[in-house]
This record gives structure tokens, C-alpha cells and sequence, in this order.
């Protein structure tokens, strides 16, 4: 055996990296000293959904120290470059500290500039703008659109704001952009969203499927647990499929680049291998799923005059149909190796060395998929694929067999999909498009029946009666709809909070820009920093972020985990649940509400929706106390300060009652005060029990003993295999727009870089958004790295560096932009398309050139 | 002939004592000024271990001698990075140099300061910028390094224009979680540039990786001694005869491995689940096998 | 014989020939020393590369090299790494260039550091210094000497270290550092301590480009010697006064060139002179021609006036 220097290096520095991760060492300890008098307390970190612990020590009113979080069974004290810099986000020289209202001869005005005003004068002409909005053009004329890094409560109230107080389903999070194809499966598969497995299946599984996922930059500290097994684990294999090399290729025993859409074909392909060689688990395929199929051509999300939807045979339908094992069999046959290698452009040894591994029953595989699969014109189509690989070989719902659907955001779960601050759902699964539901949620709301907009607008099969006389009519309105929306003067009122969606929302020049600045609109936004979203508001709300409140986030694996207020926040911010509850106080329920739901709760008259959301004598159920901790520490609530009561625990225990009294199981959750003590807890809790894996019996509290396995998000207990073809994108290069053009992230930078490009150390690592091209398409267009260039599209265009020899290694044919850049707007460029099914914007593909610039 | 003597033409003639007092005077105080400036420039020839001459530059004796301090390579630089060390800095007076941490080279194909030396203080014959040894980086702090401790940043890895080459991410598994990797970067002194990326956003404090001249960041190996196995390569036919065949007693079920593990017993041939692509169903390493634990064959 | 009182220094010229004709060469000289800084900011600062580096080396439209000799023969010295064509070249172009025009023309015309000896003369003048420390006026070629001895004893260009025209004139291309020290130390030594002492002493560069420019073409010519007042204006005023007696006075038949190659060819003794004993000229031929100079009586007008 022959040893090279470079592996006699290799075995050095190992050798001297386990010592120093061993050893104490001496000296490294500076801190302590000047650690006294600091109060330590745990929070979570607020970046990306792996769910970190993170010790935070305070001293005279500012978080000094920061460590990661020893005990935290996710992390074990270890956090990733952004968690390292947690706290200097909040302390960015240019946080907003007073509300800013554009103004001109001392009154608002659209055209007018930034001027300071009162909370009070901000909250009154936003409430005059929404209730005017409101009547005019019913419940679409006003909308808000959040976040999954909103705090459990702050996405709760602001859902009772607008479904019940504004009686509006305009309610969307950005999870939209990032989650929703994954919930869609989860739904048509499961019947029930989130996970069935955990993170311990990073330790149990033999092998790891990354499906459009780069988690050793998006979720760092789950991916050095991936590599830890790799190394530690004999015969442990990596697969990593991608539509061009990134960092995590380091770690592949089977780096796999395909084309941009042909993970559909690849999935298919793995089916099928399956099925021909019968390795499927018919046992379990008998007892525990439901073969079906969803329409196909059904569009790219588009404007309902672009061409490709009015071509589009099945426009935006899912509806599955029940088919054969035969027919599932043949329809999956047409993707062979050979075909489906045509497709993708990966080599069939490679197809069939990841088809093998899903094969082999005696292999325990994990599956991990982010924005890769979920922003995608077939996302939901192709979340479901994966799933049909894992439910034909029983591979679910057990250590280490775990299709598993990653978070972007810290609360993507906890928040946007648990608390359903979507349009079209309510909190723990409930959907608006049931009467049922909504009549629940009515109940536990103390609202006159038929106060919530149905999807269709008919409760009880009657229309449902608008403010405006009218009759309610279809409410339901997605994410990108939204900015439609404005641009068409259909929604009037935009309450942006807690994301960055101007910079976010794709096709910025053609939609996002145009419906903001519309004359006719108003648009909030609540941030802690001057945003590209906050320039292109017409109203600025300075808010507390973070440690400055106290907050819950759910991860990944349904871990909830919460925090203490740490510190006050700068000036006059406030947070998120005092922005929503307080703006509440400016509403009455005749601004919003017609006679006739009034006349069902004749005590609500004259009242604000305050009164009827928040003091009503459930949310303001607990008392104001003096939070404290178990070593006698106190904290600041402000919120139960300004507002008298326990706001936090009011919101979460009312929005407890949904998960153990509604009409889905499977969500429950421990009391308030059981979440401060621990380091967060995996849903469903029951008799203070964690669950590890769902649907499985001796994990699962609701599967019962002799069940074995049970889907019982759906009635009859079994899950779906729905099949879906290989379809192509939107937009493929042409000969003008000659490249894929696809936008993500980088492990510096969080989202839009609001936060992270404040804390100088990450900005100096990582200042400027570049283009990441392959070497030879850069020579092609006599490029070097580090040249100047354009890229543009049909819907704009931007101007940065080439990297041809950074972290991103794209095939041929691909760019990649991340798009955390300010000064390098991306979505300036990308196509507003979506998956018509989950309505999630596909960010990955659309048609683009590169020029010198 | 003294400066005031010119004032009139007609000086009083200068005699031999004088003259030669003059020409001591000026010889000593000449010689004088010889000697700091000999001293100074010997002090100056010590680059300091902060200062990185730009790509190409010569070996620091050979640069003092040609560089004729003209900035012509200051100019070129598009990043602005190079700079004339000015009066009172630690670097010689006039020559150029940059500092990684606050302004590292971006290594630029086409190399535009090299060319513009006009006295080859700076090597024309260095054409691929990959090829330059600026410095060499050097992790010189593996306990605040937080790679090291296990936490997730890699910004010098990331941030490498040798990208993969001059700094790779060892793995190793993190002792104190039990489940988390640790990724430590090492620096390979075959690839490294020294251009400073690395040292620039290090995002700690004060930086862990370092740019440091060569001299300073590399070891030698005893002129006498070679690494066996390196020197088989190098040495190709001219290596000693090779080994014979060894052939040993053995009893049955056992076999020898003579350049491999030694004594070794042979297994029957079973497949280990998730292991069927591969030649034998154990790892290389024994202790693999060995901490396992005991599976039974279905 | 009638010498002028310092404090009158300049004022017949002024009279006789108007402030503009009497500043002619010391204003031409200021235009060409911060003309050449323009030239070499030009690039950095405006984008435009007429001349590329600074005065130790540079090139001309990115093609024509120029190299200063002094540099050229540290290098020589010091180990032959940097001799370059492109460097033979720029020595070879600036040598030829200041042999033919007068080899210290440089120091009077280019070096940045004659701005500051000059000023330290004039406000020596101007407040009356009187006394001076005495250096013998060759003693900048045993400063030469000395330059080439440490650059062969260090093996680097060990002069260009402390060099205070090269830290001056980079100081301000290229940022200065203590470097305005060095500036301010010449300027109070030739100030208090001795009277033209850097420039007219010590400067080895001035001593190279004295031999430089022994031969030279253009020269200083005295062909109004004849209507010389004696009033003393032009020594007064003259860096290097040892040249001008040969050519002006002629004690031993000397021609009227002024044949130093220490002379710098600055032109003060042109501007002072209110006789228009001086002119620009050439080397040869070194004989009087006729119908220089002013007549004698203008200037007692003049004296009487005042």
C-alpha cells in the first residue's frame, strides 16, 4: 500500500485535530473573567430550520457573550459561522428605532418621503387605509404576508387578525416561496404535514440521498452529522444529486449533476428499477398504501394570459385518481436507465448505482431534499416521487428510513405550517376549504358562526355576507397572486413583516416593484433594518428581533423550542405580536364586519377587534408575572407589560386547544411552561412524551398497539404513491437566453442579508454576490474569472463578477447567483412561475446570457 | 576648496595641512553616512513576516537589488492592493508589498503587475499566477481556529482560489458530540499561493490562518535524509532490487499478508447487508470489524 | 562696482527688463517641476498613462523606458538582478538625454526637492541668515562614491532607502509616510544650518549628473560679460556660484560658456542679471559674440531713480 505526502499531511493534521477536540486546553478560557455578572439563558438561533441551540449572556442590557448550546441534543455546543455572529445582528449600526411614514406638507403621501411619526399616528393611517381597502374590494383588498421566522404566537395572532378580524384569507407566509411543495406532498401523501422521521435517522441511516439539497451550506451543523456517520459508520454512502456541483459533492460516493427538471425522470427511473426487479415491500404496499395518479400538464403558476397556461390542458389540477399496481407499473416503465440518462444527462452507472441503494432492502437509506425540490414547477409532484420510492419499500417512518423534507427558515414548521399561516389553512392542519374547520376554529375563536372566509365564500353552503353588502365569492390568494394583486389594484393594503420580499419575490421588475409603488396601494413593512423591502414602503415599522422578545420556533424534526426576552429593543421597536395585537385596537368590528355577523354576537358591537381577538378572555386568560428562571434570574416580557397580561402564553395556550380538541390529531403540544424548561420538544407531546418517529407503533402514541404502521392523517389509515411523468420547465434555454439560470443561498449569508450582511466579519468573508459559471462557458464568451458581466433575462438584468473557480461548480449550460446580494437584485431576473399545485415560486430555472459587461 | 571660499574667487592658496584635514573630515563623515545607510539597508532586507511581495517577486535579497522602487506594479494592480512602503514602515523604503488581512491579491489570470516591472524584480517568466508562492498560509492557531473546535465556518476554504488544492477540509469525527464531524482545514504547501484570501476573511478577531513568507511558515528536511516511500517514486528503476517473494508456514485457515496486515485469518464469504457492492464485506481497517459487534447473517 | 544690497536683490532686473522677463526661467523651471508631478498623477488620478512610475523609473506611453543613472548604477553595484534590457535601455535614454541637455538639468528643472532648497534660499535671504557650516563642494562625489559602495557591500540599492528625492517625489505619487521628515530636515538644514548645502554638497545624485552633463550642448553663455555692473546679483543668486567666474570674468582668457557640468543650468543669473549679461546657448563656440548685454548708464538711471 502506498501512502502520498498529501495523505501523510491528511493523517497529521487529524492526528492534531482529535487531540485539540479532546483536550481542555489550557489558556482557552479569556472569557471567563470578564464573564462576570453576565445571565446566561438559552434561545434558539434565528437562521435556518436545523434548529440550533444557542446560549446567550447578557450584561447591563446587551447580549455580551454568545456559546453554542451544549446540551442541546441538536447541536451539542457547536454552531455554524452565522450562529457564531448570532448576536451582532441585532446590533447593526442602522436599526430602525421610530416608525417612518412617507409624508409631504406634513400628511401621508404615496410620493412622499420617509418622515418619523408616533406609533399611533402610523397605526391610524394604516388602520384607515385597510378598513377603506377592505370595503372596497372585499377580502382580497388588504393582505399580509409573513414568515417561518415569525415567533409561534406572532403568526398565531396575526392569524386571528386577518381570517377573523379582518375576516380575509390574505394571509401568507414566505414559507410559500420555500415550504409549500413540501406541505403539498405531505398532504396528498400523508394527509398530515411534517416529517415522520427525525434527525437521530442522521444516525441510524446506512446511506444518505441528498435530492436538491446542499446542506453542508444550508444546514451546516445537520451536515457535519451526516459526515460524522459517513466516517464512522462501514459501508455508510452518500448520493448527491444536483443540478450542479456544490460543496456538498465533497462528501458524494455518487455525485450525480443532472438537468435542470429531470429529477422527475431520475425518480421515476428509481421506481422502476424497483418494480423490475421486484423489490418492493408488498406487505407493506398492501396494508399501508393507496396507489394513484395526478393530472399532468397542468401549467407554470403564470399569469392566466401567458401563453404556456393557456396551453396548459389541466391548469393548476391535482386531483388524484386511484389507479393499479399494473398501471403504476407500466406508467413508470417508460423511465428505464437508458431513457431517463437521456433525460437527465447522468450517466446510467450512476442511476444505477442510486437506484441499487434504494433497493437493497437491507439498506436503511435517508432521503433529504430542500429548495431544490420544493422550488419547482413540479415540486409537490416531486416530494411525492421520493416518497413513492420510500412507500414502495416500506423504507418510512423508522430509524434511518426517512424520506425527510429540510426547512429553510427557523419556524417554516413551528410557524407557518403548524400554525397555518397560509391562505388556505388554519392552525394544526386545518384547512379553510372545510366548513368544518372553519366552524371549529370558530368555536375555539368565540366568532359568530360563518365569521371566517370559506375558499369559496359560501358557509353552510350559503355565501357568506361581505361588508360591503356583496357576497364574499373565492378568497383564497397565494403568495405570488399577492403581488399580482397589487400590481392590478386588486389588493390595496400590504403588511410585510418579519421577510424581505421585494428583494425576495421573483420577477421584481414586471411584479413586485410595479405592485408596490402602485398609487393606489399601501404598503407596511415592519423590520429592524432599512431593507431593499422597506425602500419600496410607503409605511416602516421598527421591529424587535429575535432575543429581543420572547419567541418559539419549530425546526425541522417538530421541535419546538423557546426563549426568554434577553434584551429591550433599540428605540422605540417593537415586536412582531405587539405590532399585530396593538394594530388590532384601531379596528372596530363595523369597519370590518357586515350587521348580520354582528347581530350573531350582538355583545361585540361597538367593540374593536382587540376586544374580540385578544382580550377575550382567553388570549388575556394569564396574568402578567415576572418571568423568571430556575436559578432565579428575571426577564423582561414587554408585551405583558404594555398590554397587562401574559400575551405569549395566552396566544399559545388558545392555539394549544387546537391541536388536542380539533379535528386532526397528531399535533399536541405541552403546556407553556413546559418548553422554557426544556431544550425543545418533538411533537406530538403526549403524557410529556417526545415523539421520535411517526406512524410507527411504539414510537407513534396514536398508532396503537397490533397497527404496526399507520397513516392516519388519511381516513383509511394507508398513504399515497402518486405517480407523476417527467414534464419540462417553463422557460429552457433558447438560442438568445442561452443558460439555466438558478439563485440560492450561501452559508454566510442568511436569505436576503439583512442581518448577516451587518456583521462585518461575514460581510469581509463574503461580500458580493457572484455568478458561478463553468470554465468553459466563460471561455466561450471570453470571460475570465473575476470579469465584469450582464446577465439578463426577458425580465431584467444585473451586473457582477464570474467565478469560475469558486465554491458552486456548475455543468455547462448553468450560472448560479445567490441572491442574499442588495446591490445584486437577482429576482430582478427570475420568472414569477410557480407549482401550480402548492403555489411555491420555482427560483431554480429559468433562461438567461451572459455578456460582458 | 571650502562652499564660502567661492565668494571670492581670489582665496588665499590652501595649504597641505589643511587640505588633507578637509579631506579626512569629509572622508569620516562620508564614510559615516556609508555605514548607516549600509546598516540601515541590511535591517531593511528583512522583509517582515506581515508584508507580502507581490506575485513573482524575487528572492528578497535579488528583489532589494532590482526593484527600483518605480510603483509601475502598484499602478497596474486593478485591485489596488500593492502599495510603496513609505518612510517608517517595517518594509523597505519604496518597495512594494500588500497585506492580506486588510487587502490580500486576487490572483488575476493575466498577473498585470508582473509585466510591468521593467527590471524583473518581479520573475516575467512566472505566467500562470496558480504557479506563485506569495507566502504560504499557515493555520497558526488550531484552539481558536472554530473550525477546529467543530463549528461550521470553512470561510478560508471557501474564500480559496486554489479552490480544493491549497486547502482541503480534512473530516474527523467530533469526540466530544459523538455525532457531529469536525472539518479543520489544512493548508498544502504544493498548491498554496500565499495571495492572502484566506487571512482576509478569517472571521475571527484576529485571524487563525495567516500568510507567512515561506522561510518563516516552512520546515526542512535534513539534506541527507528522503521519505522511503516518496523516494521509491522518484527513484523509479534506480530503487534497490525489489523484494523477493516471502512464502511462509501457515496452518490452515490462516494467510500472510507480507506488505499488508500481517498474519491474517480467512473469512468465509458472507454478504453484509448494504455492503453488496463491495469486494470483501469488511473494511480495511480491523477495528471496523472488530467494534461492530457481532451480526448475524440472514 | 556697485553691489547690490540683498534686500534690492532682483529689483533692477524687474525695472530694466519687467517682473514677467525677470521671473522668466525661475516661472518656466516651476511649470516643468510640477508639471512632471501632473504628468505622473495624470494616470492614477484621471485615467491617463502618459507616463507610468516615478522619477527612479518609469515609462513613457507604455513603451519608452527611463531609468535614473543613480539607480542604473546601484543596481550595476549591487548584483546584476535587475539589469534588464528594459533597464539598459531607460539608463542609456536618460543619460544621453541630460549629457546633450545638461546633466543637472535634472536637479533644476525635474528634482522635486530643488522647490524646497530653493525656498529655504530665499527665506534664508529674506530673513538675513547669516553664517553657513563649511562642507567642501566636492564632497558629494565622495557621496557618490559611497552609494556605490554600500550597494555593493548590502547587494541592494541600499541608497534609494534613504534617498530624500526619491522619497519626496514617491511621497507624493505614492503616499509619504515619515517621508516629510527627510523633505523638512533638507529644507532647515540648508535653512539654519548651511546655505545651499543639499543640492549644492552633498546630493550624489546632483554629483552624478554633474559628470553627466560635463559635455553638454546647452549651455549658460556670459556674452554681455562687457556690460557686467558687477553688481553681484548673479552670484547671489546662483546654487553652484563657483561656475559663473571663468565665463563672466575671464581672468585667465577663459570664453564666455559657462563650462561646469556643476552649473544647472536654472537660468537665475538670466532673470537677475538687468544687464542681459546671460543667455541661454550653446556650447560652442566659446567666443563673445557681439551685441549682447545693455549699456551701463541705463542701470544708474535706474539706481538714481531709487
Amino acid at each position: 500500500m502506498q501512502t502520498t505526502r498529501r495523505d501523510f499531511v491528511k493523517a497529521s493534521a487529524v492526528a492534531a485535530t482529535a487531540a485539540a477536540a479532546g483536550m481542555t486546553i489550557p489558556g482557552a478560557r479569556p472569557a471567563q473573567a470578564a464573564d462576570d455578572g453576565v445571565r446566561w439563558d438559552k434561545t434558539a438561533c434565528r437562521f435556518c430550520g436545523t434548529g440550533c441551540s444557542v446560549l446567550v449572556g447578557v450584561k447591563d442590557g446587551k447580549v455580551v457573550a454568545t456559546q453554542g448550546d451544549p446540551e442541546a441534543p441538536v447541536n451539542r455546543g457547536l454552531n455554524c459561522i452565522k450562529g457564531y455572529f448570532l448576536t451582532k445582528i441585532m446590533y447593526g449600526k442602522d436599526r430602525l428605532t421610530k416608525p417612518l411614514l412617507r409624508k409631504k406638507g406634513g400628511k401621508y403621501a404615496k410620493d412622499g418621503q420617509f418622515e418619523e411619526v408616533s406609533w399611533e399616528e402610523a397605526f391610524k393611517t394604516m388602520a384607515e387605509k385597510w378598513v377603506a381597502a377592505r370595503k372596497a374590494k372585499g377580502p382580497k383588498g388588504v393582505g399580509m404576508f409573513g414568515s417561518g421566522q415569525w415567533t409561534i404566537w406572532e403568526g398565531y395572532a396575526a392569524q386571528k387578525l386577518l381570517k377573523a378580524g379582518f375576516r380575509s384569507n390574505s394571509l401568507e407566509p414566505n414559507a410559500r416561496h420555500c415550504m409549500a411543495s413540501a406541505v403539498g406532498a405531505f398532504m396528498r401523501a400523508f394527509g398530515i404535514d411534517e416529517p415522520a422521521g427525525c434527525y437521530d435517522d442522521m444516525e441510524q441511516a446506512d446511506t444518505f440521498v441528498l435530492w436538491g439539497s446542499n446542506m453542508a451550506e444550508m444546514h451546516p451543523i445537520l451536515w457535519s452529522r451526516i459526515t460524522n456517520t459517513r466516517l464512522t459508520k462501514p459501508g455508510c454512502q452518500v448520493h448527491v444529486l444536483s443540478t450542479f456541483e456544490h460543496r456538498s459533492f465533497e462528501l458524494a460516493d455518487n455525485p450525480i449533476v443532472f438537468h435542470p427538471q429531470s429529477d422527475l425522470a431520475i425518480a421515476n427511473c428509481i421506481a422502476n428499477y424497483i418494480i423490475e426487479t421486484k423489490a418492493y415491500n408488498q406487505d407493506f404496499l398492501d396494508k399501508h398504501v393507496n396507489i394513484t395518479k395526478t393530472p399532468t400538464d397542468i401549467g407554470y403558476g403564470l399569469r392566466a394570459s401567458d401563453p404556456r397556461e393557456k396551453a396548459a390542458k389541466n391548469r393548476n389540477k391535482g386531483k388524484l385518481t386511484k389507479i393499479s399496481f399494473e398501471e403504476y407499473a407500466k406508467s413508470v416503465s417508460e423511465y428505464t436507465f437508458e431513457h431517463a440518462s437521456e433525460i437527465s444527462g447522468v450517466p446510467v452507472e450512476k442511476l444505477k448505482k442510486l437506484a441499487m441503494a434504494y433497493a437493497d432492502p437491507k439498506t436503511k437509506v435517508a432521503s433529504y431534499w430542500t429548495m431544490g425540490f420544493n422550488q419547482h414547477t413540479r415540486g409537490v409532484w416531486v416530494n411525492g416521487l421520493v416518497y413513492n420510492i420510500h412507500l414502495l419499500m416500506g423504507k418510512i417512518a423508522e430509524p434511518g428510513n426517512s424520506p425527510f423534507s429540510l426547512t429553510g427558515q427557523p419556524s417554516a414548521c413551528g410557524t407557518a405550517r403548524e400554525v397555518g399561516t397560509f391562505t388556505h389553512r388554519l392552525p394544526a392542519d386545518l384547512v379553510v376549504k372545510s366548513d368544518g374547520h372553519c366552524a371549529f376554529a370558530e368555536k375555539m375563536w368565540k366568532l359568530p358562526a360563518g365569521t371566517i372566509p370559506r375558499a369559496n365564500g359560501k358557509a353552510n353552503k350559503a355565501d357568506q355576507a361581505d361588508i360591503s353588502g356583496k357576497p364574499m365569492g373565492p378568497t383564497l390568494i397565494h403568495a405570488v397572486a399577492m403581488h399580482r394583486a397589487l400590481k392590478d389594484g386588486k389588493m390595496n393594503c400590504f403588511w410585510v413583516m418579519c421577510n424581505n420580499n421585494m428583494q425576495a419575490a421573483a420577477n421584481m421588475n414586471d411584479e413586485s416593484w410595479p405592485g408596490w409603488r402602485n398609487p393606489d396601494n399601501f404598503i407596511t413593512v415592519s423590520d429592524p433594518y432599512p431593507t431593499v423591502s422597506a425602500m419600496a414602503a410607503d409605511l416602516i415599522l421598527p421591529t424587535a428581533m429575535w432575543a429581543e422578545k420572547e419567541g418559539a420556533y419549530g425546526n425541522s424534526e417538530r421541535r419546538t423550542q423557546f426563549w426568554r426576552q434577553q434584551v429591550k429593543a433599540p428605540g422605540e421597536s417593537r415586536s412582531d405580536v405587539w405590532q399585530v395585537v396593538e394594530f388590532s385596537k384601531y379596528v372596530k368590528v363595523e369597519d370590518v364586519w357586515p350587521a348580520e355577523l354582528i347581530a350573531a354576537k350582538p355583545e361585540y358591537a361597538g367593540k374593536t377587534l382587540y376586544d374580540v381577538l385578544y382580550a377575550n378572555g382567553q388570549v388575556d386568560k394569564f396574568p402578567k408575572v415576572q418571568v423568571s428562571d430556575d436559578r432565579g434570574n428575571k426577564y423582561d416580557n414587554d408585551e405583558s407589560e404594555y398590554f397587562g397580561f401574559y400575551l405569549q402564553k395566552g396566544l399559545f395556550e388558545e392555539y394549544r386547544r387546537f391541536q388536542w380538541e380539533g379535528p386532526k390529531k397528531g399535533h399536541e403540544m405541552a403546556p407553556y411552561e413546559e418548553y422554557h424548561k426544556a431544550r425543545g420538544l418533538r411533537w406530538p407531546v403526549i403524557d410529556g412524551k417526545e415523539t421520535l418517529w411517526r406512524f410507527r407503533e411504539g414510537y407513534d402514541p396514536h398508532v396503537k398497539k397490533g397497527e404496526g404502521v399507520k397513516f392516519y392523517g388519511k381516513k383509511d389509515g394507508k398513504a399515497n404513491i402518486i405517480f407523476a411523468p417527467y414534464e419540462p420547465a417553463a422557460e429552457p434555454p433558447d438560442d438568445e437566453f442561452d443558460l439555466w439560470l438558478c439563485t440560492g443561498r450561501v452559508l454566510e449569508h442568511w436569505h436576503s442579508g439583512s442581518m448577516t450582511r451587518r456583521v462585518p466579519e461575514l460581510y469581509r468573508a463574503v461580500p458580493d454576490a457572484v455568478l458561478y459559471m463553468n470554465p468553459k462557458d466563460a471561455k466561450k464568451r471570453k470571460l475570465r474569472n473575476g470579469s465584469k458581466v450582464k446577465i439578463s433575462t426577458r425580465r431584467g438584468e444585473i451586473v457582477t463578477r464570474v467565478d469560475t473557480r469558486g465554491r458552486n461548480k456548475p455543468p455547462r449550460g448553468l450560472v448560479f447567483v445567490p441572491w442574499f446580494d442588495a446591490s445584486r437584485l437577482v429576482n430582478k431576473l427570475t420568472l414569477d412561475q410557480t407549482d401550480p399545485l402548492s403555489k411555491e415560486t420555482d427560483y431554480k430555472k429559468c433562461a438567461c446570457k451572459v455578456v460582458k459587461a | 576648496m571650502s562652499s564660502e571660499s567661492t565668494r571670492k574667487p581670489a582665496a588665499k592658496p590652501v595649504n597641505r595641512r589643511r587640505f588633507l584635514t578637509d579631506m579626512a573630515k569629509t572622508a569620516c563623515g562620508v564614510g559615516l553616512f556609508g555605514l548607516a545607510v549600509g546598516l540601515n539597508a541590511r535591517q531593511s532586507s528583512a522583509l517582515p513576516a506581515h508584508a507580502i511581495r507581490p506575485p513573482g517577486a524575487l528572492k528578497e535579497s535579488d528583489f532589494l537589488a532590482a526593484c527600483t522602487r518605480c510603483g509601475m506594479c502598484v499602478r497596474d494592480c486593478p485591485y489596488g492592493i500593492l502599495k510603496l512602503a513609505e518612510p517608517g514602515e517595517d518594509v523597505a523604503t519604496g518597495t512594494p508589498y500588500f497585506t492580506a488581512r486588510t487587502g490580500p491579491c486576487e490572483m488575476c489570470d493575466d498577473i498585470p503587475c508582473i509585466p510591468a516591472c521593467p527590471t524583473h524584480a518581479l520573475d516575467h517568466s512566472l505566467t500562470d499566477i496558480n504557479k506563485s508562492r506569495m507566502g504560504l498560509a499557515v493555520v497558526v492557531d488550531q484552539e481558536t481556529c472554530i473550525a477546529f473546535r467543530g463549528l461550521r465556518c470553512e470561510v478560508c476554504f471557501n474564500v480559496c482560489p486554489v479552490r480544493g488544492k491549497a486547502i482541503t477540509l480534512e473530516v474527523v469525527s467530533n469526540p466530544r458530540t459523538g455525532i457531529h464531524a469536525i472539518f479543520p482545514p489544512v493548508v498544502h504547501s504544493s498548491d498554496c499561493t500565499g495571495c492572502g484570501l484566506c487571512e482576509k476573511a478569517c472571521i475571527l478577531e484576529e485571524a487563525a490562518i495567516k500568510v507567512l513568507p515561506t522561510r518563516l511558515a516552512k520546515g526542512e528536511l535534513g539534506h541527507h535524509y528522503r521519505l522511503g516511500w516518496e523516494s521509491k517514486g522518484d527513484l523509479g528503476k534506480a530503487f534497490p532490487t525489489a523484494d523477493k517473494e516471502h512464502v511462509y508456514r501457515l496452518p490452515e485457515g490462516m494467510h500472510y499478508e507480507h506488505a499488508g496486515r500481517g498474519l491474517v485469518k480467512d473469512q468465509p464469504a458472507v454478504t453484509v447487508p448494504g455492503q453488496g457492492n463491495k469486494k470483501t464485506p469488511f473494511s480495511s481497517n480491523p477495528l471496523d470489524t472488530l467494534n461492530s459487534g457481532i451480526r448475524e447473517a440472514k | 562696482m556697485a553691489t547690490t544690497p540683498l534686500k534690492d536683490l532682483g529689483k533692477s532686473a524687474i525695472a530694466e527688463k519687467g517682473w514677467l522677463k525677470a521671473h522668466q526661467w525661475q516661472l518656466l523651471r516651476r511649470f516643468s517641476q510640477i508639471g512632471i508631478f501632473v504628468l505622473f498623477l495624470l494616470g492614477p488620478l484621471a485615467g491617463v498613462w502618459l507616463i507610468n512610475g516615478n522619477l527612479a523609473n518609469s515609462t513613457v506611453l507604455g513603451t519608452v523606458p527611463l531609468l535614473d543613472p543613480i539607480v542604473f548604477l546601484q543596481m550595476l553595484a549591487g548584483g546584476i538582478s535587475g539589469i534588464t534590457l528594459t533597464a539598459v535601455l531607460g539608463a542609456l535614454i536618460v543619460t544621453v538625454f541630460y549629457a546633450l541637455i545638461g546633466g543637472r538639468v535634472f536637479c533644476s528643472w525635474v528634482c522635486p526637492m530643488n522647490m524646497v532648497t530653493d525656498f529655504a534660499r530665499m527665506l534664508r535671504r529674506r530673513l538675513g541668515l547669516k553664517g553657513s557650516a563649511k562642507i567642501k563642494a566636492d564632497t558629494r562625489l565622495w557621496m557618490l562614491a559611497a552609494v556605490v559602495l554600500t550597494a555593493l557591500a548590502t547587494g541592494t540599492l541600499a541608497y534609494e532607502l534613504v534617498n530624500p528625492v526619491a522619497i519626496f517625489h514617491r511621497g507624493i505619487l505614492f503616499g509619504f509616510g515619515f517621508g516629510w521628515a527627510v523633505v523638512v530636515g533638507i529644507f532647515l538644514f540648508d535653512l539654519l544650518v548651511m546655505k545651499d548645502g543639499w543640492c549644492g554638497h552633498i546630493c550624489p545624485m546632483g554629483a552624478l549628473y554633474s559628470q553627466i552633463g560635463r559635455m553638454s550642448v546647452v549651455r549658460v553663455r556670459a556674452d554681455g560679460r562687457a556690460s557686467c555692473d558687477d553688481c553681484m546679483e548673479c552670484y547671489e543668486v546662483c546654487p553652484e556660484k563657483q561656475v559663473i567666474p571663468p565665463a563672466l570674468k575671464s581672468a585667465r582668457g577663459e570664453g564666455p560658456v559657462i563650462l561646469s557640468g556643476d552649473c544647472t543650468n536654472c537660468g537665475a543669473c538670466i532673470d537677475v542679471c538687468g544687464q542681459e549679461v546671460f543667455s541661454f546657448g550653446l556650447r560652442m563656440p566659446n567666443q563673445v559674440k557681439p551685441g549682447r548685454g545693455k549699456p551701463a548708464r541705463k542701470q544708474d538711471k535706474i539706481l538714481k531713480a531709487a
